[in-house]
């Protein structure tokens, strides 16, 4: 296995792919999300189901949400160059966007996790061991709760991209894992954000396990001038869009929305 | 809207979802506490050593929480916990029987593409949907009763695959 090249994953890759489009052609609907019967990505042949999920209409505590706030999550928890003696090495940038539902309306005061690899590519875990640097100014994770916006806000350092073993030479697009949740257990989400036109998209069996290309590009921030402060650091803005069953919204008075 | 693909929690998730106490909704001991348990399992029958699990639950009374806390639960019942498995692939919770038929269960893993949901109903209760299901696909579901509380494995793929979950 350890001798796969990213010729034979490109190629794998593209037969699921192009198995999907046959698919849409004949009219099935998109797909947002990812396939999970996806062999590209070596360690899921184990650990996907291979029967469809039932479908089942929620009940009342899958259509709620655990709740947060800010006594779970100190504000500080939001910036994580902050969070040991000195700066941590690589390029500083905010990274903020809103939680919506599938109508467009904020996800409130719901906590989001963040978690990524320090700028040169290697992550605090243990089990990452590749000889890049760790950064003592670094532990890459962080926490908020959204505001009556919907709106999270992280500042952070780029991530750099890094060497996995799923196949000779494989390495991840640069990304940042969050965690989220919705109004409803049902919009649980846990995904990855990655940075406008990375290389090693096309490469990537993560990255590619979404067959939608519309739906992966959901996955890609956008650079924002706007956010950017000078002499400080970069913005990017992505927003979360979590869909699925939820309690049934009340419209608040006076509202024509 | 169209929504944000979910993509896999990956190999280094523990320090980014670490929760102290995560596990535990009660206290160990306290009145009415239970532990629930599983292991969570792979295609070949091997216990998988890095996933999380994720419950969620009404309390002894049926209501549902609404209070904030899941984190620092400070004595109060949220209803919530999270929990890394170990090295032997078990995940373990100290909670209250829901008066509900069933307990909400989040499973995730490296190698897992997406988050599976599922639910584990509790002895003696059950529902239409459960009632739907065939007997086998029915006991991946039920979980079972042990002296201090009850037993639940997950089992992503293969024989007795415990049945997942979507919601219209």
């Amino acid at each position: 296995m350890t001798e796969t090249t990213q010729a034979t994953i490109s190629a794998e890759i593209a037969a699921l792919h192009s198995d999907y489009d046959k698919r849409r052609a004949a009219g099935m609907p998109p797909l947002d999300s990812p396939l999970v019967d996806f062999a590209p990505y070596r360690s899921s042949v184990l650990r996907h189901p291979t029967k469809n999920p039932k479908l089942v209409d929620p009940e009342s505590i899958e259509l709620a949400s655990p709740a947060f706030g800010h006594r779970d999550v100190a504000a500080v928890e939001s910036d994580l160059t902050v969070q040991h003696a000195g700066e941590p090495l690589g390029e500083r940038m905010v990274v903020t966007g809103r939680v919506l539902d599938g109508e467009g309306r904020p996800v409130r005061h719901q906590l989001v996790e963040v978690w990524q690899a320090n700028a040169s590519g290697r992550y605090i875990h243990q089990r990452d061991q590749h000889p890049a640097p760790l950064d003592p100014n670094f532990t890459g994770a962080g926490r908020c709760i959204t505001d009556a916006d919907g709106r999270y806000s992280f500042t952070t350092i780029k991530p750099g991209a890094y060497p996995w073993k799923n196949h000779v030479n494989a390495w991840r697009p640069a990304h940042i894992h969050f965690s989220v949740f919705g109004s409803a257990f049902t919009q649980r989400l846990v995904t990855q954000m990655y940075f406008p036109v990375d290389p090693l998209f096309p490469l990537d069996p993560i990255y590619q396990s979404i067959p939608d290309q519309a739906a992966r590009d959901r996955l890609v921030a956008a650079y924002d001038h706007d956010l950017s402060s000078p002499e400080w650091s970069l913005g990017y803005r992505w927003d979360i869009v979590l869909t699925g069953p939820r309690a049934t919204w009340i419209e608040p008075e006076g509202s024509d929305a | 809207m169209r929504g944000t693909p979910g993509q896999t929690v990956g190999p280094f998730f523990r320090y980014g979802l670490e929760v102290e106490g995560g596990g535990l909704l009660v206290s160990p001991g306290s009145p009415g506490a239970i532990r629930l348990s599983g292991t969570v399992y792979d295609g070949s029958g091997a216990a998988i050593p890095d996933a999380l699990v994720e419950i969620w639950q009404a309390d002894g009374a049926g209501v549902i929480p609404t209070a904030e806390g899941s984190f620092h639960r400070d004595g109060t019942f949220t209803g919530f916990g999270r929990v890394h498995v170990t090295d032997a692939g078990e995940y373990e919770f100290w909670t209250v029987l829901p008066d509900a038929d069933f307990i909400a269960v989040i499973v995730f893993a490296r190698g897992l593409m997406d988050r599976l949901h599922s639910r584990i109903y509790l002895p003696g209760r059950s529902d239409a949907f459960l009632e739907s299901l065939d007997p086998a696909e029915r006991a991946t579901l039920v979980a079972i009763e042990t002296g201090d509380g009850l037993r639940h494995d997950l089992r992503l793929q293969g024989e007795n695959e415990t049945v997942f979950l979507a919601y219209p």
